[in-house]
């Protein structure tokens, strides 16, 4: 392959042929893009940060400025309080933004309210960096986009044939029915409160269940968030409600960071069931072992047929493996004659990672 | 199938035995017939099926999928049949990676290692592995495997780095296998069945996964390149019931099986495919004993679960006459088999308050045999042993049951011993667990631990039913039966003379033999009821032992008390190589007050030293660490336990907030009572 800087040579052909390298490659702060002078999901404060979606791991406090979806940055906000980040700038999904020459475009990517894949174009390479991703349909968030590229660097959480997620709306019918079978239970479910959340509860009611779920504080105001994007979550009560006898909680659902029924907080709830959403619960024994009783398989990343149905339809002829089992994908790409590589990137710890 | 299968994946998460049992009772009113009958045999484990063995399944998949990426699943995983069902393509999606024999791509984190931990880190691994009920014993193999070999390159043999998390692996691997201990209810005496993952430790340390054998049994599929069939895709085939499964099982040759599996499992999603596989695995291991599924039975039909065992014997898969019988649709069935269980007579424990009352004028007296409580019945040619909740443990003993020559129908207690030179010896409960669990026995086993009956009821005598017979009655006629039989294997249970409640409580201080647990104190006058009627028997239970022990690690429970730490695993001390340790002896979570637990959890989540998953490690230290007196009814030996020992039916008695970890006892103290 050609070296992409052939500055100094005076040709009228001068065409310059970018290597990937040149446009994105991975460095210790994550991904950056010697061209564009920004970086991705950066993993430490920098000058110029591109955010694909507001998860912690990936969109950090302390950049100088940000750009990314106008939903993104609100999540940040509210996570983070106003003074994330120097400044700030909303990026329209679909809308070519060009930095230092780099042509940059947010698509979404059905990962939680707000994410994008960024897709980053210079002299004919097209790029696409899709942070976390899902294709299964998700009525709280738009709809992942496929784009064609030359590398698809991509997440693999969920990256071993031994995953596949089940359509959500089962196993949202799955809860309601526990719900009926023990009704004197308090039904939890334990889910990160960006995103999983919100489709719980967006999914129960799209089931028609419409009594009141109850949250925990963490979850509140994210909801909010999501209900004023347009989001409907329905009726939804504080969990902690001291005036609410036990009682009040027989058969209820209510909705929490994983972690919470772990504690002392879940005391006040009658025989609690606990339930966990979240792609991990597939594993029976990881269920088993985190006291969960009522796995939901409901993930907010793509199982193994839908990363390896994208790479294959976004024709990508190289790819780039972010983070989770990087190993397997990595293989499955070399067995289809597709150029794989894992970047290691330190820090991504999916919320979803932390499980049980 | 699926509703079955999803009736196995709520067992298996779900521990409270009366959750599981509305989840089994709903699934069998909603369920039509025969498919719910099926799935009761499959849970009482009476539904015979061609098993199939993990590695047909594994050759199966090798031809579905790469053995790399089976690999890597199987790694993270841990247990071999849940990896296949998972792994195993979904309907719809083709793209699957032929079986190449590319080398195996050095796995990312590779070089980043922790390690494989010393001794001490193995010794701590252990004990969490026990708290957990999980199987370790196979972890040792592991770094020896992964050091041993040089080429060619496998799996098996990556780098240290992969070594914690194929331990994590492990140690997730085969905890299906803790479903087939003993219930929550139960001393946990860890039996050990068959693993079924012990396939996958092939003794060639170049080989540790039995990959070799797996390529073999595959061969190199000669439609290598244009594999899979999915069938079911675009045809409007009804949806696979457990019928169809079972009943095309049971007309399917072994060397087809696995090709009519094969076409199932490509049509079933993930939650089927496990169900599927557990299915043909053998056991289930689904925490659910025979008992309990009858009893799921008889709550949906407000009935008895002793009915449902006397008539459980006569009736087979799909049990059509049954359901209809539990549903008023039909007369009760007949028993048709020979020599019947019938079910058994339970006593009370005896309130202090009782025991002035008893007199040998009202009561006999007996010792209370630590066995296992048996019925023995003959009847023709038909000879069957029961456990005393109906199940047919004949195949167990056989040497046993092919000595009875009576006609009739015997209660009494199975106990280990034989004549020595040194006259009768009788065994412990140890050796008797060596015959416990086991569908078959063998020889060298049934001669090194004998197992008789010691006797001391009888429910019919050559054809006439006593059991309406007041127990002197019936006690006479065991005499007769006993003294008239030239079985090796069985003797009488003998009556113990006393004068009053003063000499019972003597006897009861100083049995004569170490698997004595108490007296057994009879009614003359009582008829042989069935059940646990209150007055005719009691039982007077020797005092428990108890120990000072250390807590080393804690649970989280589940349910209620899935937000405290209540399931606690105490240590007693030893000598290890650098001065005075704590040994595991024993899990126990009940015994203390609401209070107390509220205590323990505080204790332990501001003592916490390390965390592994739900398992806490607690302070420990001479000087720092919380004691409890733990009240236990005896000991086993264990390769469970690093101390060797495991306790039976341990509880916590009391909370030793003012002694001090260093005086907690010590390990000899035990063993001295394990010599007796």
């Amino acid at each position: 392959m050609l070296h992409g800087n052939m500055a100094g040579t005076r040709s009228a052909f001068y065409i310059r042929i970018v290597r990937p390298e040149d446009l994105l490659c991975p460095g210790p702060s994550g991904l950056h893009s010697p061209l564009g002078d920004f970086h991705i999901d950066p993993t430490r404060p920098v000058p110029r940060a591109l955010i694909t979606h507001g998860h912690s791991d990936h969109a950090r406090p302390g950049h100088a400025s940000v750009l990314a979806t106008a939903e993104t940055i609100a999540v940040m906000e509210t996570r983070m309080g106003d003074a994330f980040s120097g400044t700030r700038q909303a990026a329209a999904l679909g809308e070519t933004i060009t930095i230092n020459g780099v042509r940059v475009t947010f698509r979404p990517a059905g990962h939680v309210l707000g994410s994008a894949q960024i897709v980053v174009e210079a002299n004919g390479l097209r790029m696409v960096a899709s942070g976390d991703y899902k294709r299964q349909s998700d009525p709280t968030c738009a709809g992942f986009e496929l784009v064609p590229c030359d590398v698809f660097i991509t997440e693999a959480t969920f990256g071993l044939p031994v995953f596949h997620h089940p359509e959500a709306t089962g196993e949202i019918r799955r809860l309601i029915a526990s719900t009926g079978q023990f009704p004197e239970r308090t039904h939890f479910v334990g889910a990160y409160s960006l995103g999983k959340a919100q489709r719980v509860i967006r999914l129960l009611r799209d089931a028609g269940y419409d009594r009141p779920v109850y949250i925990h504080g963490a979850l509140e105001s994210l909801c909010r968030l999501y209900e004023a994007r347009g989001v409907a979550l329905g009726d939804i009560r504080p969990a902690t409600d001291d005036s609410l006898s036990r009682d009040a909680f027989a058969g209820a659902i209510v909705v929490a960071p994983p972690g919470a029924f772990e504690g002392r907080w879940a005391r006040r709830f009658a025989e609690p069931l606990v339930g966990f959403a979240s792609g991990w619960m597939s594993i029976r024994q990881r269920a088993k072992q985190g006291g969960v009783e009522l796995p939901l398989v409901i993930s907010d990343h793509g199982d193994w047929d839908e990363l390896t149905a994208t790479i294959r339809e976004t024709g990508a002829g190289e790819v780039w493996v972010t983070h989770g089992r990087e190993e397997a994908l990595v293989r499955w790409c070399q067995l289809n004659g597709i150029a794989a590589r894992p970047l290691h990137i330190v820090g991504y710890d999916d919320e979803e990672a932390e499980a049980t | 199938m699926k509703r079955f299968a999803e009736l196995l994946d709520r067992l298996v998460l779900t521990p409270q035995r009366n959750a599981k049992l509305r989840l089994m009772r709903d699934y069998l009113a909603d369920t039509p017939d025969p498919d719910r009958g099926y799935a009761l045999a499959a849970l009482t484990g009476d539904l015979v099926v061609n098993s199939v063995k993990p590695g047909t399944l594994r050759a199966l998949i090798g031809e579905r999928l790469d053995e790399v990426l089976f690999y890597y699943s199987y790694d993270y995983v841990g247990d071999l049949a849940e990896t296949i069902a998972l792994a195993w393509p979904e309907p719809g999606t083709a793209d699957v990676a032929p079986p190449l024999a590319a080398p195996l791509p050095r796995p990312a984190g590779a070089g980043k290692s922790r390690g494989y931990p010393k001794d001490r880190e193995r010794a701590r691994l252990k004990d969490v592995a026990t708290t957990l009920s999980l199987p370790f014993d196979d972890l040792p193999e592991m770094p020896s495997h992964r050091r041993s070999t040089k080429s060619p390159p496998r799996p098996a043999e990556e780098t240290e780095g992969e070594g914690a998390r194929a331990r994590e692996g492990r140690r997730t691997a085969s905890s299906s296998e803790e479903e087939t201990g003993p219930p929550a209810s139960a001393p946990p005496t860890y039996p050990r069945p068959p693993k079924e993952n012990d396939a996958a430790h092939s003794p060639d340390p170049s080989d540790p996964f039995g990959w070799a054998l797996a390529s073999e049994n595959t061969a190199t599929p000669s439609h290598a390149h244009g594999w899979r069939q999915t069938p079911g895709i675009g045809h409007n085939a009804p949806p696979l019931t457990l019928s169809d499964v079972v009943e095309t099982l049971q007309r399917t040759s072994k060397l087809e099986a696995p090709r009519v599996l094969a076409g199932w499992l490509d049509q079933l999603d993930s939650t089927g495919r496990w169900g599927l596989v557990k299915l043909v695995g053998g056991a289930l291991r689904v925490g659910v004993s025979a008992r309990l599924a009858k009893q799921a039975l008889a709550d949906l039909g407000g009935k008895e679960v002793n009915e449902i065992e006397e008539v459980w014997h006569g009736v087979t898969p799909p049990y059509r006459p049954l359901f209809a019988w539990i549903e008023g649709r039909a007369e009760r069935p007949e028993s048709r088999i020979r020599a019947p269980f019938r079910p058994v007579m339970l006593s009370h424990a005896i309130a202090d308050g009782e025991v002035a009352a008893i007199t040998p004028e009202a009561y006999a007296a007996e010792w209370k045999w630590d066995g296992i409580r048996v019925q023995a019945v003959v009847e023709g040619l038909a000879k069957r042993l029961y456990s005393r909740t109906g199940e047919d443990i004949s195949s167990g003993f056989p040497d046993l049951v092919h000595s009875l020559d009576f006609q009739g129908a015997i209660d009494g207690e199975l106990l280990v011993g034989g004549h020595t030179m040194e006259g009768f010896r009788l065994g412990s409960f140890g050796d008797l667990q060596q015959r416990l669990n086991r569908k078959v026995v063998t020889e060298d086993v049934a001669r090194r631990f004998p197992a008789f009956i010691r006797a001391y009821d009888v429910l019919v005598a050559g054809g006439e039913d006593l059991r309406r017979l007041p127990f002197r009655e019936r006690r006479a006629r065991l005499e007769r039966l006993v003294a008239g039989s030239r079985s090796q294997r069985l003797d009488l249970s003998p009556l113990v003379p006393f004068a009053d409640a003063d000499d019972l409580a003597r006897l009861r201080a100083e049995p004569p033999a170490a698997v004595v647990e108490g007296l057994m104190l009879k009614r003359w006058d009582s008829v042989y009821e069935p059940g646990r009627p209150k007055g005719p028997w009691f039982k007077w239970k020797r005092d428990p032992h108890v120990v000072d022990a250390v807590l080393m690690y804690a649970q989280r429970g589940h349910g209620k008390r899935s937000s405290y730490y209540s399931d606690y695993t105490f240590g007693v001390w030893t000598d290890g190589e650098t001065g005075p340790e704590l040994v595991p002896v024993g899990k126990a979570y009940f015994g203390f007050t609401d209070e107390e637990l509220t205590e323990i959890d505080r204790f332990v989540r501001n003592n916490t030293v390390a965390r592994f998953g739900p398992v806490r490690e607690v302070v420990h230290q001479p000087d720092a660490g919380l004691v409890f007196e733990v009240a236990f009814e005896g000991l086993n030996r264990s390769t469970r336990h690093r101390s060797g020992v495991a306790m039976r039916f341990p509880r916590i008695a009391r909370l030793r907030w003012d002694k001090p970890p260093a005086e907690a006892d010590r390990l000899e103290t035990l063993e001295a009572l394990l010599r007796g």
